[in-house]
Parts: C-alpha cells; structure tokens; sequence
C-alpha cells in the first residue's frame, strides 16, 4: 500500500468542484466540528472558505494551544553540498544553473557546526543537493556523526533513499526526515523536473513511508506552493500527512508551507500564492490535523512569520542560511532559495517571546 | 486532622502537582510554581539543557520541590529506560514519571510497555510513577511492578475535558493500595476539585494552567480547588440523589 493509490483514487473532478463550488451553509457546518474529515478539509480550503479566516484563525490558535501550548521550536538549515544532478525548474541548485559547486569536507563540517551551535540552536537540518554520486550515503552519515556531537536533534533533508538506507540514518542518530513532495499534480511534476532520480514521482512519496518503516522518529512533509495550485497540493499534503499519521501513529509528523520565492535563473510560479492564501493552507490544515507539527522557515519575511505565530505554526527556522559554507561566510557560493527573514537566532527569540511564546532550543534528546 | 500524603516515604507537602511544559516563558513556569506552592514538578528530560546557562529549565524551578523527570519521548519500554538512565546520569533525582507514547495522534499511553518499564526501573531503584489508561488489571500489575504511585487520566492529554474517565478512577481508587495521582484532562480547577473529592491522592495538571490567560493565577486557583477538594472528600459529603430527601422523615412516627 502507499499513498500514491490514496492520491490516484481521488477524483479530480469532484475535487475541483468542491474547491469552486462551496456553499456558506457548508463552510458554517464544517467549522462547528470537532474533528474534520477529509470532506471538511477540503470544504475548508475552498476559495469561499477565504471569506471565514477569522473563524478559522480562532479555533487553530486555540487548538494549537491545547495540544503544543505557548511554545515555537526553533531550528537552523545546514547545507552539507549543492552539487545536484536533477533538474527542477524551479531551484537555484539544479543541474544546469553555472553555479560554484561545494560539498564541505569534514573539517568544514565541524566549523559550520560550531558556528551554528554557538547561536544556540540545538535542533538541526542537515541538507543536500540531490547527488548519489557526489554525497553519497556514506558521507552523509560520516557528517551525521560530526553534526551530533553539537545538536540534541539532526534531521535530514536529502534525496530519497531506500527503507535500510534510511534505517542505517536512524541508527546512526537521525530522528527527522524532511522531504517535499514539492507538487503532488503528476503531470505538472513530470514537466518541471526535467531529468535526474527526481522524475520518479512515486518513489519520492513513498519515501516517507519507507522511512516510518525504518523506525524515523519524526516525518516533515510539504509541498512548494506555487508550482500548480496551492488548493489541490495543499488537499494532498494534508491527506498524505494523515495517511502517515493513521499508518504510523508512532512517528510525529510535520507539514511544512514552502512558497516559492526568487532565487538564481529567476524561476516565477505559475500560480502565485498569496499571503492570505498561505494563511488558509495553514489554518486548513491545523484545523484537519490538531496535532502535526507546522513548520515555516525563512522564506517568509519577519514580519509575516510573527503573524503567523498563533495561527497553527509551530516550529520555525531562524538564523538560516541556505548557502554552503554560509554560517562560516568562508566559501562564497549561491543559496538554494532567498532567504527573506534575515533576523538572527537572538533576534528570532526575542520576536517570538514579544508574542507571547516561549522560543523552545531542545525538545530531544539522543537516546 | 492528620492527612499526609506519602509517596515511597516521602511527605508530599501539596496534593496539586504541576508540568512544566507549554509555558509562554520560564519565567513564567517559575511564577506559577511560586504561586501554586506545588511540591512535586515534571519536568521532559528532552526540554533540559543542562549545559545552557540561560535556557535550563531545571534553573527556574525552586529548591523545595522534588523535580520528577518524565520520560516524554518514549515509544515503548527500552526507550523509556533510557531515557530515566539518562536523567540519573544527569543529576536528577530517583523520581520518574513514565510516559510511554507511541500514538502521536491521541497521545494516549501504552500501558502494557508502561508495566514492562516500572518493573525494570523500580527494581533499579526509581521511585516510578506511571502515567496510564485506567484500567483495573493494568492498574494491579503496575502496582506488583513496583510503582510508587499510579497516575490515570482523566481525558486525553491537553483535551481540558476534566474527568472522562470517572468511573475507572473511582475503581482504582476503591481497589488500588496506592496514592491515585489523576493525570491528563483536566481542564478546570472545578474538575481537580471533583477528582479529589472522589478520593484521589492529588491531582497533576500542566496545559490547564501554562496556556490560560494567567498561567499564575491559574496554578493558585487549582492548587485551592485541589485542597478544597480533599477537605470535602475528608469531611465525607452526603449523598448525591435523584429525589429530594425530605429532613421530616417518612417514618419518624416509628419512634
């Protein structure tokens, strides 16, 4: 089973229909639920559903108090390599972009890992571009075991990898895996990942799956909002959220709302997603998924994100840089997306604690 | 009246104990503590960070109360050893709350990994206290495990719907030989109060206080309602009826 048939058994049509052709009287009946099914997601996501943030926005903030109270987890991307051998139309790191490549060798690992552990932060985000070949599975691991030694909590975010693969990630300390989907519409995937491993759609949604097999702790998932319509790729996120949820009750899962931002090759989103849209994907899916984590990194400005405290949001990036090498500003080369928050890690806690949050550094520890 | 409440040996000064998470601020943890005068304190050994100088939690929580680490995190037994090994390692002290989750969704403990990891860590010594499902058998087996305590919910944990589960407590409470500690759900300082006038022990509450408008008012209001509880369940309150019980009796022309 995967989730691949959960989405192939949705019918678009009816979707779409639903999306469009919403009434108020079923937008008011959904939000006096207590517990949303996948129907009531979907009316909540509706372009009518537009008109009712207010409500929505209520009843998220106050299930989000309930269930992860008046805290915001903070953590920090690290880029390991850029060298990538996809080519999604939309990032600074594919394939063809004439950029300065770099993977850190171990001893920059280490730097890098001081530099960001000396902000404090204590949960981290280890990526790479997509390359078997340049940061194989060995390397990775071989900067897992440097990057734990200065964080309570390494994540990953790296190309999709086989059950024992990630298995050997999990026993080597890793206790999240992040992984974007980025859209979950078949045909407009297949058309903006040109070539690479990335074009096998499937394999890629299976992956969080394989890794809750491989006993991952934590699963983040999301799709890049602005490559098809945000509606549909957000319906699916939630729906493939609580697919994992349901199959996989032991693991904690998270959904992430990359929006699409300028970077290197000027890539501009077919569908543009709005802040107030961006608002209702989020409302949407606290109020489907009391429980999931939600993630909102420094693609978004200072000033949406403190916004968005309160509205579901529950773990943020801060002190982000999406360069390699960028924390040790010894290496110049290209981010993978603009970074439009460029507070600092003290910066980010003290706006979360003039919200009224308290900015949580550890919640984990390697056991 | 000599009503102490003993938990391994121990004299718990206050019967509403208080969890540490949720909190806007550990300033404000700390003001709540101070306010509700709580003995006993929780703390998610995952939350400490010993080595910050401005972030450990433990630092803001008063010297008199006994700091219980719980082993929040745990997906089953081996991971909720650990993880009270580790908080030994640390310094902390011999008190463990065991929480073992492995559903994200509802967060509602395992009970059977829950027995397996009393057993282990009771004999090492722990003075454990397992957080649970009420139910009869489990609650019995934790006990012949070694467990101090035993603390059932009231409702799922965060849920603030006070005592669902009240019918299962009052059968610990009759058939169990050890302070009942209702944990979880509890939403309102009228629902501790009810709990304890059922006959528990204490009362242990963390969502209900750290997210409400003012967290330190909050923790006195249910450390209040935890002690006037206890006062009514010890001055043995009357009945509750369906009919109005008239005070000239039917048959006082017996006498």
């Amino acid at each position: 089973m995967s989730f691949y048939r959960t989405l192939k058994d949705r019918e678009d049509k009816y979707i779409d229909e639903k999306l469009r052709g919403i009434t108020e009287q079923e937008i008011y009946h959904v939000l006096e639920k207590e517990i949303l099914d996948e129907k009531d997601f979907l009316v909540i996501l509706s372009e009518k559903a537009e008109d009712y943030l207010e409500t929505m926005a209520k009843r998220a903030n106050e299930l989000t108090l309930k269930n992860f109270g008046r805290v915001i987890h903070l953590y920090s991307p690290l880029y390991l390599s850029n060298f990538c051998d996809n080519e999604c139309v939309y990032c600074g790191f594919k394939h063809s972009n004439a950029i300065t490549r770099k993977k850190l060798c171990l001893e920059e690992v280490e730097l890098e890992a001081k530099a960001v552990a000396a902000t404090e932060i204590l949960h981290l985000l280890a990526l790479t571009g997509e390359s078997r070949k340049e940061t194989p599975v060995s390397y990775i691991k071989d900067c897992v075991n440097i990057l734990k030694k200065h964080f309570s909590s390494v994540s990953i975010e790296i190309y999709p990898l086989q059950q024992e693969e990630y298995a050997e990630f999990v026993l080597c300390g890793v206790d999240g895996l992040t992984i974007y989907q980025e859209t979950y519409d078949e045909n407009t995937y297949q058309k903006i990942h040109l070539k690479g491993l990335k074009k096998d759609f499937q394999f890629r949604m299976d992956a969080p799956e394989r890794a809750c097999n491989a006993q991952m702790r934590s699963v983040n998932i999301g799709a890049l909002l602005g490559l098809s319509d945000f509606r549909k790729d957000v319906y699916f996120t939630g729906l493939h959220a609580s697919y994992i949820q349901s199959k996989f009750p032991g693991t904690e899962v998270g959904v992430s709302f990359p929006r699409i931002q300028p970077q290197t090759g000027n890539f501009l989103p077919a569908n543009p997603v709005s802040d107030k849209q961006l608002v209702q994907a989020i409302l949407a899916v606290r109020l489907f998924m009391p429980r999931a984590a939600i993630n909102i990194s420094t693609r978004e400005n200072s000033a949406l994100r403190k916004n968005l405290i309160g509205l579901g949001v529950t773990r943020m990036s801060a002190g982000s840089r999406t360069e390699v090498g960028g924390y040790t500003a010894s290496i110049k080369t290209e981010g993978q997306f603009e970074v439009n928050d460029n507070s600092s890690v003290a910066q980010a806690k003290e706006m979360i604690s003039l919200k009224g949050y308290q900015p949580v550094m550890k919640d984990w520890l390697m056991i | 009246m000599d009503d102490k409440l003993i938990i391994a040996g121990h004299e718990i000064k206050n019967r509403f104990m208080l969890g540490t998470g949720k909190f806007s601020s550990n300033e404000m943890m700390k003001a709540s503590l101070e306010s509700s005068g709580a003995h006993i304190v929780t703390v998610a050994l995952r939350r400490v960070d010993i080595k910050s100088k401005n972030e450990n939690i433990l630092k803001f929580i008063p010297e008199s109360c006994i700091i219980m680490t719980n082993t929040s995190g745990a997906r089953n037994a081996d991971e909720a050893v650990r993880i009270a090994r580790l908080a030994q390692a640390m310094g902390c002290s011999e008190w463990i709350k065991i929480e073992v989750i492995n559903d994200n969704k509802h967060l509602l403990p395992d009970n059977l990994e829950t027995i397996r990891a009393t057993e282990i860590l009771a004999k090492e010594g722990f003075i454990v206290m397992p957080y649970c499902n009420p139910d009869l058998y489990d609650a019995r087996r934790l006990k012949n495990a070694g467990a101090a305590s035993i603390m059932p919910l009231g409702a799922p944990i965060g849920t603030n719907k006070g005592l669902k589960t009240k019918e299962l407590i009052k059968i610990l409470i009759e058939e169990i030989d050890l302070p009942i500690v209702v944990d979880a759900g509890i939403g309102r300082p009228s629902h501790a109060a009810e709990a304890m006038e059922l006959g528990a022990s204490a009362v242990l509450v963390n969502t209900a206080v750290s997210v409400a408008e003012n967290p330190v008012l909050m923790a006195e209001a249910f450390a209040l309602a935890v002690k006037a509880g206890r006062y009514a369940y010890n001055s043995g309150p009357g009945a509750i009826r369906d009919t109005a019980d008239s005070s000239s009796p039917l048959t006082g022309f017996l006498r």
